[in-house]
């Protein structure tokens, strides 16, 4: 009994001290910056900075080979802390978040065909360019929800992609991954958008939406400053929208295609948006 | 012969029956045609007519841009109405040249018809290529291409293919049985103009009547005729080479690689006609059949007749709930009947409702059902996960990108899950990634 615990105790002092030999001995200097930066990125592992997770992306900070503002996620907050820890000057960025711009969903949008196959929007794109007549509406096949590591995004009622404000952090994933463009960036502080995607003229867009731009160019003549022309499609000037003529515009719009997400109560709003930090990994 | 069989492969029912034995008929002009540009592999040809031009039967309505590229011809004569934008087969809408006939049907210039033997190699392969002859059995490839082979590479093999392993389709048969003569002068054409010592005709056993026909002229003309047994894809291009010759093509390489030159039978009747009349290539055989088609057919069809037309000719019961274009193995089904029957085309398909099974994809029940199938012994649920995924590195190192695209494996399993296109889609966006590095 005595002797076995001798052999053991000795045993484990012995192998003790062999390890915390080797642990001097072999020890990997990390920047303790990087150990900081860690702390401070959002953490999600999106990839929206071009590297593959946070940790590659505070490596590639301290070895001075990233620009500091490239977590979107993180927002101005993360931004004004890597900056404090490297000791750089960085000027904010707006934050911006994604927005689909399409609303021809199953009832209002004709489909050219019955797509049965892979549930991914970029592989039913290949086959005659997409089951929706409409070239450029949303498919709702979720190629973005999958896509999206903050749960921002979903599949509503009417078979179309929603971006849940509240959780989306801009870092763009969807916007690559969407195959029709029908998803893009905007400033996070606008709310009034004009819900199409398609620059066809209007003959063609009536025949296959109901709810489409029709390029009547109402908005345009009823607030200027606000709205502008691409080919067929009215967009909003973004900075520059006088909300007062902009809600007349609203009004005016014949397939009511100008949505002011916040106030229509539109369920693409959270009532109170949970932080998206709260959610790091899908 | 003896004759090699590839390994994997599947048994879809034939329903060549209803096709297979009554001659083919001439499809009558309908009231427009709509001839694509891009009807081959390779750059489009450009249109070198405008609307309200008066243009003849044969004459050029489009030139090719480039060497991977054939010309486009008016398939009768008539009246230009258009140059625009068509629904093409592929899906999308693209240049087309839209012809009203005058019902005249007048040839622009006609060769006298002449023996080969007087005309220089590079002459002949200037008449295949002026008369625009490419692939018929569905890839369309130029055929002066595949005949005129980059320096260091040979071919001494001639294969003939009149395989047709896609189920519902019988025009290479009828091609066959109807315009032999044609087709023999081809293989002539051929050899001369590739140098080949050895010609083969390759054949599946459930054509028994055809290959009893060839037997006595092949042997007259030291020509090997290939009686495949009957299985999916053994009309593919290296799977029938393997059958015939046991040459391996390698993975991504191309027949001429092993020295082989494998032709549609079809491609062979518009190349004698091209060499001998030079006549170009404005017409094809089309198998109209399907459950959905009362009066199932082979029709002689100009190109550029809509598919509508051609439906309206044979009867369709009800309106089909799915139309496709070529075999039901490897066509596209189609979301308008306004396409034309292009170069390409070997069949129109129509199916009823009830024909047309809704199904929803279950999950990998993992019987290795697909693996079996595979003719490229590849493993077709690997690969489909991984393009689920988005895993192209794993995609690509399971040779995703050999994958022929047979169909095999979609049509045996029992999951129903769309293996192919999954695959396609992985291949697809690996070359994109690789164009982008």
């Amino acid at each position: 009994m005595m002797a076995a615990m001798i052999c053991l105790g000795s045993l484990g002092c012995v192998a003790a001290l062999l390890l915390a030999m080797a642990a001097r001995r072999f020890a990997v200097t990390i920047d303790p910056r990087q150990v900081a930066l860690m702390e401070v990125l959002a953490g999600a592992n999106c990839g929206a900075c071009g590297f593959p997770g946070c940790d590659a992306y505070a490596r590639a900070l301290v070895a001075g080979t990233a620009k500091p503002d490239l977590c979107r996620p993180g927002g101005a907050e993360t931004l004004k802390r890597i900056a404090a820890i490297l000791g750089v000057e960085v000027t904010e960025r707006p934050p911006q978040i994604a927005v689909m711009y399409c609303q021809g969903g199953l009832q209002q949008a004709r489909p050219k065909y019955d797509y049965q196959g892979l549930q991914d929007c970029r592989a039913a794109q290949k086959l005659a360019r997409g089951p929706k007549l409409c070239p450029a509406g949303c498919l709702g096949l979720g190629s973005c929800v999958q896509k999206c590591p903050f749960g921002a995004l979903s599949i509503d009622a009417r078979g179309l992609a929603m971006v849940d404000r509240g959780r989306c952090t801009g870092c763009g994933l969807c916007v690559a991954i969407c195959p029709r463009q029908v998803l893009a960036l905007a400033p996070a502080t606008e709310s009034i958008h004009v819900l199409c995607n398609n620059r066809e003229s209007a003959a063609r867009v009536k025949s296959y939406c109901n709810v489409g731009c029709l390029g009547c160019r109402l908005c345009v003549r009823t607030a200027p400053e606000s709205f502008v022309m691409d080919s067929f499609l009215a967009q909003v000037r973004y900075g520059r929208g006088q909300p007062a003529v902009m809600a007349e515009a609203m009004e005016r719009c014949p397939h009511h295609c100008i949505l002011n997400l916040d106030e229509q109560g539109n369920d693409q709003i959270l009532p109170t948006p949970p932080s998206a930090r709260e959610r790091s990994t899908p | 012969m003896i004759c090699r069989s590839f390994p994997g492969g599947t048994h879809p029912p034939g329903h060549k029956t209803a096709t297979a034995h009554a001659p083919s008929l001439i499809c009558p002009l309908p009231a427009e045609l709509v001839i694509p540009l891009a009807q081959h592999v390779g750059a489009p040809a450009l249109p070198c007519v405008t609307a309200g031009q008066q243009v003849a039967r044969g004459q050029v309505v489009g030139r090719a841009d480039g060497f991977v590229s054939v010309p486009v011809h008016a398939s009768t004569s008539g009246l230009i109405t258009a140059v625009e934008p068509r629904p093409h087969p592929c899906g999308a809408e693209l240049p087309a040249v839209v012809l009203q006939p005058d019902g005249e049907d007048a040839w622009a210039e006609e060769y006298q018809k002449q023996s080969f033997h007087v005309l220089s190699v590079e002459a002949m392969l200037e008449r295949i290529r002026e008369a625009g002859v490419v692939g018929m059995g569905g890839a369309a490839f130029p055929t002066h291409v595949k005949l005129d082979p980059p320096q260091g590479k040979s071919i001494d093999t001639v294969i003939i293919n009149a395989v047709e392993c896609e189920p519902w389709l019988t025009a290479d048969r009828r091609v066959l049985l109807e315009q032999m003569e044609k087709v023999f002068t081809g293989l002539e054409i051929l050899k001369e103009v590739s140098g080949a010592g050895h010609a083969y005709i390759g054949l599946e056993d459930n054509q028994p009547d055809v290959a009893a026909l060839l037997a006595p002229h092949c042997q007259k003309r030291d020509i090997g005729l290939a009686v495949l047994p009957t299985r999916y894809p053994q009309g593919a291009e290296r799977q029938l080479i393997y059958a015939v010759t046991g040459r391996r093509v390698p993975a991504r390489g191309l027949p001429m690689d092993v020295g082989v030159l494998v032709q549609n039978v079809g491609t062979i009747a518009a190349l004698t006609d091209a060499v001998t009349r030079g006549r170009p290539l404005i017409e094809r055989m089309v198998t109209i059949s399907g459950p959905g088609v009362i009066r199932p057919q082979n029709l002689r069809v100009r190109i550029g007749t809509p598919v509508a037309h051609l439906l309206k000719q044979c009867g369709v019961t009800e309106e089909p709930a799915m139309v496709i274009l070529g075999g039901p193995m490897m066509g596209v089904a189609q979301h308008t009947q306004a396409i034309p029957v292009v170069r390409g085309t070997s069949g129109v398909l129509a199916f009823r409702r009830q024909d047309v099974p809704i199904t929803t994809a279950g999950p990998c029940v993992r019987c290795g059902r697909c693996v079996a199938a595979c003719p490229m012994r590849l493993q077709p649920t690997f690969i489909a996960d991984y393009a689920r995924r988005d895993e192209l590195d794993l995609a690509e190192r399971f040779a995703a990108r050999n994958c022929i695209e047979c169909g095999s494996c979609s049509f045996i399993c029992p999951a129903n899950i769309p293996l192919v296109q999954s695959i396609r889609y992985a291949k697809g966006a690996i070359l994109a990634r690789r164009r982008r590095m």
